[in-house]
């Protein structure tokens, strides 16, 4: 277990570093810092004084190394927007972020689970049909179009939801939150909504479709046959042997639902890390796009290695395995 | 009188139970003739538009935000209403399709040709060639396509050719797993060993003979794979990352009515939002329909 663990740690240390080649390059070999670093009004003599002082004018391993330093010392450079380190920047906004991406991955499991489960125990029904249609609605519908027709339905027709913001915070460890006020969930309500539409009908297909698998199963016979209520053997026999695909599923699809709050963020312009990173685009903010994804990146590999271990920890077949 | 004729014996050929097949179900040959009647419209915008949206000699900014159904100055018909700059949406969504259809097209077809030609390559070479090329593969996929999009048009700046090089770089990987997996499965057959043994030249046995067999799933995942282009398209555009505003798609039409939506005028992203979606869940219905035909292992 502890050198399966130290490989994938070490897997992770290598994906890390081809991630900062390939930032790195993008941002320093196909764009050119010089063009957006110093004013077009600097002459000749200033424009080499500040090459200099950034570290252009060394060979470019070397600018490398000096990045990847910077990297493990947390030193990213400064906005040019708000002259603030680009990385307390995203901090300062992740926890935005953070609320809204848990707050829809709950929505998927609170809502995506028990229809699944319906869909799944009534296939032919009308209502299971339906389900399923909606479903093939929630996968292809683009999102942020979704977000717009919310807005035009429940902020600008009937006006029972706020549109645009975060709405009243509360301080918790240091740190605002939206959810522990009224306000706060009002302002979060669609644009969570919005988030977790893609994966609301991806656990329903998922549960719906281990609900089929495991119906016909010896166990479940053996089950029914011992006398048990049917209510029994769904939620406790069956449940326990659909939920570890959809636990793997919902931790991996974590890290997706944090980079489509980009566009969510957008919509509803919900002051997160994501709407950060499309302001600091459009202004060529390069600090703050490099730690951005620097930040989602080590996210990703962090997230991906914590599903890995609790996959091992839930299944028993992969945990043996593993030992051999 | 002769005798009875007989009743003509219509030849089976691959191509009619194909067909056959696909029309078994009628969502999906209505799916189908919404498909072909958007690309008909996309080609042909120039002539059957009532007006050229990007000519501003017709343009008159007095007709700025009409309704739908007004009327303009001139006496012509705003159907679908007019933008802030007093276009013409049915126009401007007409020109639109075409953009949004052009960048998912090219870039599925470009994506599918590399995607492909390297899935081959790596079944058949195998050894270092396909590990270098199924890790990268791995790679990519693990990282959602928005954020991949998203990383290089940070770097390169918008434009219809950087958010088609974007789009290409984020779709080739599926296209790369899945013919390798279908050409796994074709090396172990008698006509690939056959060919073989004629010392048929290696990219020949790998593109004249076995790529054709391998088309099936390339086929359906091209089909899905447009459509998801065309939304990842429209999704960058909504951001303000992809097409430029000399070329706007329907994305950036949607996002050109946004600030318009919070005082009710709903119309100039309303059309083309429904314009984007009857096009992806016809493409989608299409490609559903595809994948059921063409399994081997669903034929009746």
């Amino acid at each position: 277990m502890i050198a399966w663990l130290l490989r994938r740690l070490v897997q992770a240390a290598f994906v890390v570093l081809a991630m900062t080649v390939i930032v790195f390059i993008g941002v320093n070999v196909i764009g050119n810092p010089v063009d957006i670093l110093i004013s077009p009004e600097a002459d000749q003599a200033e424009r080499l004084r500040i090459i200099a002082n950034l570290g252009l004018d060394q060979p470019l391993w070397r600018q490398y190394l000096h990045f990847l330093v910077g990297l493990l010392h947390g030193d990213l450079g400064r906005s040019f927007v708000f002259n603030e380190p680009a990385l307390r920047l995203i901090g300062q906004r992740m926890p935005a972020t953070m609320e809204l991406a848990v707050t829809a991955v709950l929505l998927s499991i609170v809502i995506g689970i028990p229809l699944g489960l319906y869909a799944g125990l009534y296939p032919d029904g009308a209502a299971g049909r339906s389900i399923m249609a909606g479903s093939i609605l929630g996968f292809s519908l683009p999102s942020f179009w979704v977000g717009l027709m919310l807005i035009m339905v429940f902020a600008v027709q009937l006006g029972w939801l706020p549109s645009t913001g975060r709405g009243a915070t509360r301080e918790l460890f240091g740190v605002q939150w939206s959810f522990l006020t009224i306000d706060g969930l009002r302002h979060m309500a669609m644009p969570a909504l919005n988030l977790a539409l893609g994966n609301i009908a991806l656990v329903l297909r998922l549960t719906r479709a281990g609900v089929r698998e495991n119906l016909p199963m010896d166990y479940v016979k053996f089950a029914r046959a011992k006398g048990l209520s049917p209510a029994r053997v769904v939620f406790v026999h069956v449940m326990k042997n659909i939920l570890i695909p959809i636990v793997t599923v919902i931790g991996l699809e974590f890290g997706s639902v944090i980079a489509f709050a980009v566009v969510t963020e957008s919509v509803f312009a919900w002051p997160g890390m994501g709407k950060l990173i499309i302001d600091s685009i459009n202004v060529l903010d390069r600090p703050v796009i490099v730690a951005y994804l620097m930040v989602i990146v080590l996210l990703f590999i962090a997230i991906n290695l914590i599903v890995d271990l609790l996959y091992t920890v839930l299944d028993p077949r992969v945990r043996l395995e593993s030992q051999e | 009188m002769s005798a009875t004729a007989l009743p003509k014996i219509r030849e089976e050929t691959p191509f009619r139970r194909f067909l056959h097949d696909y029309a078994q179900s009628k969502l999906a040959v209505l799916g189908l003739v919404v498909v072909i009647v958007i690309a008909l419209l996309a080609l042909l915008a120039p002539w059957i538009a009532p007006q050229n949206p990007y000519d501003l000699a017709q343009l008159d900014i007095m007709d700025g935000r009409l309704p739908p159904g007004a009327q303009s100055m001139g006496g012509m018909t705003y159907w679908l209403g007019t933008d802030d700059q007093g276009r013409d949406m049915l126009s401007g969504i007409l020109y639109g399709l075409r953009i949004s259809l052009g960048v998912g097209l090219g870039s599925a077809i470009i994506a599918g040709i590399v995607g492909s030609a390297l899935g081959l390559i790596a079944a058949y070479a195998g050894g270092w060639a396909e590990t270098v090329i199924m890790r990268l593969v791995d790679l990519q996929l693990s990282f959602p396509a928005i954020l991949v999009a998203l990383m290089i048009l940070a770097f390169l700046g918008k434009g219809v050719g950087n958010v088609m090089l974007a789009l290409v770089i984020v779709e080739w990987a599926r296209y790369a797993r899945t013919a390798r997996a279908a050409a796994l499965v074709e090396r172990r057959r008698e006509y690939v060993e056959a060919a073989e043994c004629l010392a048929l030249p290696r990219w020949r046995v790998l593109f004249r003979h076995m790529l054709p067999n391998c088309l099936p799933p390339l086929i359906v995942i091209g089909t899905i794979q447009v459509a998801r282009a065309i939304t990842l398209e429209a999704t960058l555009s909504f951001l303000g990352l992809g097409v430029p505003i000399t070329e706007p798609s329907l994305g950036l039409l949607i996002a050109n009515g946004y600030q318009y939506m919070l005082s009710g005028k709903y119309w100039i992203s309303f059309y083309p939002g429904i314009a984007l979606l009857v096009t992806i869940m016809a493409i989608n219905l299409v490609g559903d329909q595809l994948r059921d035909v063409l399994n081997p292992r669903l034929r009746r």
